[in-house]
């Protein structure tokens, strides 16, 4: 196996496309190195991307954020603009394993790694994030949801890097919040999660919202009809029944493990709800 | 508690003081040597092969091309394996069958883990799949596929002609259930079944083993018996006990899971084909897939009480599947169901049945936490009918001072009645609940043992104790040794230094297990000191020129024994021995024993927990523990013991248990999909330790290491039961689960 660093991502770029065997970027390291040794990927070639200095910067841009495919969960987290405008993005890359795992952990990593129980990414649906994806044709920008095809698979051609993620301006009235089930209370994987996006006019009625859904489908799934279900409404019990049924349906889970298909459904219902009624409270406290 | 300090005949200087633990810095320093922290010169790796099939013939194993690779020096198969050809060498590396998914077939040795691995991919094994059946009433149907078959039923008459997945039935029982029952106000009956769990030790098996070629060997392994381990190794490969030595090196937990033998003949075979060192390390996914779960079961119970709560007959029927060998557990379960309660009408049948699944190993009370799951949750449900406190009902059933149990024993002074006193006084048992919250009540019991037991004790010329023990310390038994050695000879603690002294050592030692050690080790230990103390008085009484029988020894010093005997000051300990030169040398103290009255032990354990009724989520929130110790040598280790048990049973009960795909694989070897509790999954465990003093040791020591992972299980579910309206019978009693009874019992 060879381990390349190279400085620039055309450098990055031009080490992936030559390879002709298994290549692996390298960010964080926290799925590629288990993966590794447990014998799982048996790769030729391993490009880390740490040293490329536009993947370690948080930026501002157009009034978002460009967070560059190695800025650490931990880097996220005590970033305070970035905070400040999206929570509930923020929060999602904080659960993310443990202190340890978040000094390491990116969140283009978490996405690249397309587990369909991947806690930043619902969030980053939700928010309406875009992937800016560089290789040997050049630079495209992707919703965050088109990127992962299926469990453990991209739809990123040969070469191809994610380079940064951006996360749009804050809209007035906008709120956002992420919330997971899992089994204990920390170190374990997504049964089901939820991330909400919405905006509140000023009579706190709903104008737009996203409802993405974690673990419940082989990809995180943009669940339309939930989203649909808040516009319109002041978020009563009545609309939040409305979300609740509309995620739940929306998902297709399987039984495994780690849990049954019919109590995921239930569960992701239960958790829209939860999960847009911190939305709500935190668009209010935004629009206020 | 205070009671014991009135009912303890002695008073203790060491004995019952939180002392500092002598491997304590070493550990959170990273100084200790675990058994994978070993190295030596020319060291090869050792990698084991495993089957992918839950079950499968194996027709041939050609090792040619992982024999040519550069780097390879030795590959073994059952073929190597030369000594008796029993259970354990077959669950080491399969014979003509691969028994369950795991199943160590081949191994290799190589210069580097690179060469190791690839070696691994180039053995070519011809398997003939064959049908598989992992659950225990599955494998009990008529029509399952015969696993093993060599096996015929024992314990039944007639005798089958046919083998079965059955490998015994055993009974226990008195009286006469039927004339029990019929006086019966009310019976209760209820089925549960147990998922299997991993003892969860965190760090995996690891050993170096090196066999020179003059048949001389050593072995560096992480065990809970190094004895049993050099005997078992020698039988299994034809060598001579004498020439293998081990040592037992620090332990990151075993919980009973390390008391039997896994990679170690495989690196000592490698070895002896090498001739160099062979070092295996288990990954965390080896352990889980192959190395000791504990017995899964099925559990059918019925209880009959008078409308007062008087249990006239109590009958279970237990099913427990302990992997592809004989010896589940079931009859350690149908011994130990109903023995907390003075009943006069017992009958407990187990069966002891084969599936495909890895070899059990013990857990902490093998076998009883399942049994008492049953029995305590039909006891619960029973208070529940007849509108009792459930305290209160066990207090009217249990076992006491002369109550003679089931299994055969009439027991002599025991402590459940003062756990279950210490429960009911506890401001705990008084504390309101909350919404959504419900508390459980649960008793348990464990037989505790004494065995085989050699212990050394040298004096320094200094003053200072060597003490050398051949029981591997897994929670801090080093640190009470040390205060047992210390309160007998009357020195301080800090001068006492304890190790686990190797095979060549000392005479052998039963593993620890049975919650036996600080019970006959200690027991061990204080005998040896005594004979220290006769020997210290000898060489005072030679410096006195005077008789040995005038000489006492008191508070660590020699002392004339009264006024006829001579006036001389006092000599101390170190006194002496910097004179032993001159009184014929070194002065040490030994003994050896097959300790019996280990002593019973019972505990209690109240739990709250909280349920997200949305998610079926639960969270314990607050659990308390009270456990008969007869006299806690270092109370921060008892309670030590009591925490860990209730943790590790709080896990059993909620989130922890083998998954099987329908393809017979195990679906969860890891971590991160077999949930123990973390840290703050967990309440502080409150632990409250009751001293009823055990007759059978000299201070009154009963062993505390296992009861407490036996009634976390009900207390959880009676705690559940009382939280959400529905009784789950089945563990793990996830969220999925609690989700569901939640549905059904809407509908
Ligand atoms: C102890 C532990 C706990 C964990 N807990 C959680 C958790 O709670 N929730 C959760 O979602 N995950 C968890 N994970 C998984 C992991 O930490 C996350 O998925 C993390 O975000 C991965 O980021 P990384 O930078 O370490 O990725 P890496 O391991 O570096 O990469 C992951 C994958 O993405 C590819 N990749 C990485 N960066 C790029 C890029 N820029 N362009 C193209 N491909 C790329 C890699 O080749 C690899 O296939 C845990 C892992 C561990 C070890």
């Amino acid at each position: 196996m060879r381990y390349e660093a190279p400085e620039t991502l055309d450098a990055a770029v031009a080490l992936l496309a030559g390879e002709s065997g298994l290549a692996k970027v390298l960010a964080g390291g926290t799925d590629l190195l288990v993966q590794l040794r447990s014998g799982m990927i048996e790769p030729a070639l391993v490009v880390d991307i740490k040293r490329i200095a536009e993947t370690r910067r948080i930026q501002e841009e157009s009034g978002g954020f460009r967070i560059g495919a190695a800025v650490s969960g931990a880097e996220m987290g005590e970033h305070a603009g970035l905070k400040a405008a999206w929570p509930g993005v923020v929060e999602a890359v904080e659960l993310i394993g443990s202190t340890q795992v978040q000094g390491r952990a990116t969140a283009a990593g978490n996405l690249c790694n397309a587990s369909p129980a991947a806690d930043s990414v619902p969030a980053l649906v939700a928010a309406g994030a875009t992937a800016r994806i560089v290789g040997p044709g050049g630079s495209r920008e992707l919703p965050v949801e088109a990127v992962a095809a299926g469990p453990g698979r991209t739809s990123l051609g040969r070469g191809e890097i994610v380079a940064s993620l951006f996360l749009p301006a804050r809209g007035a009235g906008q709120g956002d919040a992420y919330l997971r089930f899992i089994p204990r209370t920390e170190m374990d994987i997504a049964v089901v999660g939820a991330g909400v996006c919405l905006t509140l006019d000023g009579d706190g009625r709903c104008t737009r919202a996203r409802v993405a859904l974690g673990a419940v489908g082989p990809r995180v799934i943009l669940a339309e009809a939930a989203a649909a279900a808040l516009v319109g409404t002041t978020l009563d019990e009545a609309a939040l029944d409305a979300l609740a049924e509309a995620a739940s349906a929306a998902a297709t889970p399987i039984d495994d493990k780690r849990g049954t298909a019919d109590f995921r459904r239930r569960v992701a219902g239960v958790l829209a709800r939860r999960t847009a009624v911190i939305a709500r409270d935190r668009a209010k406290g935004a629009a206020a | 508690m205070d009671q014991s300090q009135t009912t303890l005949p002695r008073r203790f200087k060491v004995v019952g003081q939180r002392k500092r633990r002598p491997d304590g810095i070493d550990k959170v320093t990273g100084r200790a040597r675990f058994g994978a922290d070993m190295t030596m010169p020319g060291m090869l790796w050792g990698l084991v092969l495993r089957s992918p099939h839950a079950h499968a013939r194996i027709r041939s194993i050609d090792s040619s091309k992982a024999e040519a690779l550069p780097g390879v020096k030795a590959v073994v198969t059952g073929a190597d394996f030369n000594g008796e050809r029993n259970d354990v060498s077959i669950n080491c590396m399969a014979g003509d069958k691969a028994l369950y998914d795991g199943h160590a077939v081949a191994a290799v040795a190589a210069t580097s883990r690179q060469a190791a691995r690839q070696a691994l991919k180039l053995i070519e094994v011809d398997y003939e799949v064959l049908p598989h059946v992992t659950d225990v009433d599955a494998a009990m149907k008529p029509g399952a596929p015969v696993i093993r078959e060599d096996l015929i039923t024992a314990g039944v008459e007639p005798v089958p002609t046919k083998p079965s997945n059955v490998a015994a039935r055993h009974e226990i029982g008195k009286g006469d259930v039927e004339k029990g029952f019929a006086e019966a106000d009310l019976i209760v009956e209820q089925s549960f079944r147990t998922e299997a769990t991993h003892q969860g030790y965190i760090e995996p098996h690891a050993c170096v083993a090196s066999v020179s070629p003059d048949g001389s060997a050593e072995l560096w392994v992480c065990t809970q018996g190094h004895f049993m381990v050099r005997n078992v190794c020698a039988a299994l490969l034809g060598l001579d006990s004498a020439q293998l030595r081990v040592t037992a090196s620090e332990i990151g937990g075993g919980f009973g899971g390390k008391t039997t033998v896994f990679v170690e003949p495989v690196a000592l075979a490698l070895s002896r084909k090498a001739n160099r060192p062979v070092k295996i390390q288990m990954t965390r996914s080896e352990v889980f897939r192959a190395t000791g779960p504990t017995a899964s079961s099925s559990i059918d119970c019925k209880i009959g009480l008078t409308k007062d709560g008087r249990i006239t007959a109590a009958q279970a029927e237990l099913r427990y599947q302990g992997g592809a060998f004989k010896g589940a557990g079931a009859d350690f379960g149908a011994m130990a169901i109903f023995t907390p309660y003075d009943i006069e009408n017992v009958k407990a049948v187990a069966w002891d049945v084969v599936t495909n699944r890895p070899k059990l190993a013990a857990y902490r009370a093998p076998g009883a936490p399942m049994a008492a799951f049953a029995a305590e949750s039909t006891l619960d449900e029973a208070a529940r009918r007849l509108g009792m406190d459930p305290l209160e009902l066990r207090l009217k059933n249990a076992a006491r001072e002369g109550t003679k149990a089931a299994y055969g024993p009439t027991f002599p002074r025991i402590g459940l009645a003062s756990c279950l006193e210490a429960i009911g006084n506890s401001a705990h048992y008084r504390t309101p609940l909350g919404p959504n919250q419900g508390r459980g009540l649960a008793c348990g019991f464990w037989f505790n043992f004494g065995g085989e037991t050699c212990t050394t004790i040298n004096v320094n010329k200094d003053g200072t104790v060597g003490l050398s023990v051949g029981t591997p310390d897994i929670g801090g038994s080093r640190a009470s040794m040390c205060a047992m050695a210390a309160e007998e000879l009357g020195i301080p603690y800090e001068k006492v230094r304890t190790v686990i002294a190797d095979t060549a050592s000392l005479g052998y030692n039963d593993v620890t297990d049975g919650s036996r050690v600080t019970f006959s080790s200690g027991l061990c230990t204080i005998q040896a000191a005594r004979q220290a103390i006769q020997r210290l008085c000898q060489r005072a009484a030679l410096m006195w020129g005077i008789d040995a029988e005038a000489v006492v020894w008191e508070d660590g010093h020699a002392k004339p024994a009264g006024p006829n005997a001579g006036k001389f000051e006092p000599l101390s300990l170190a006194e002496i021995a910097a004179a032993s030169a001159n009184t014929g040398g070194p002065i040490a103290g030994h003994h050896e024993v097959n300790a019996e009255g280990a002593g019973v032990s019972f505990g209690v354990h109240l739990c709250d927990l909280e349920v997200d009724r949305e998610t079926g989520s639960v969270r314990v929130v607050r659990y308390t523990a009270a456990q008969d110790a007869g006299k806690a040598v270092n109370p921060d280790y008892v309670e030590g013991q009591m925490q860990g048990g209730s943790a590790q049973g709080i896990g059993w009960a909620l989130n922890e248990g083998y998954v099987y795909g329908d393809d017979g694989r195990l679906q969860n070897a890891g971590f991160l999909d077999y949930r123990i509790p973390v840290a703050s999954d967990l309440p502080m465990i409150d632990a409250l330790i009751v001293e009823e003093p055990n007759p059978g040791h000299p201070y009154g020591v009963r062993g505390v290491g296992e009861t407490s992972i036996v009634p976390p299980l009900a207390a959880v579910g009676n705690a559940l039961r009382d939280a959400l309206g529905v009784r789950l019978t089945e563990t793990p009693m996830a969220p999925p689960r609690v989700l569901a009874a939640l549905a059904a019992a809407a509908e």
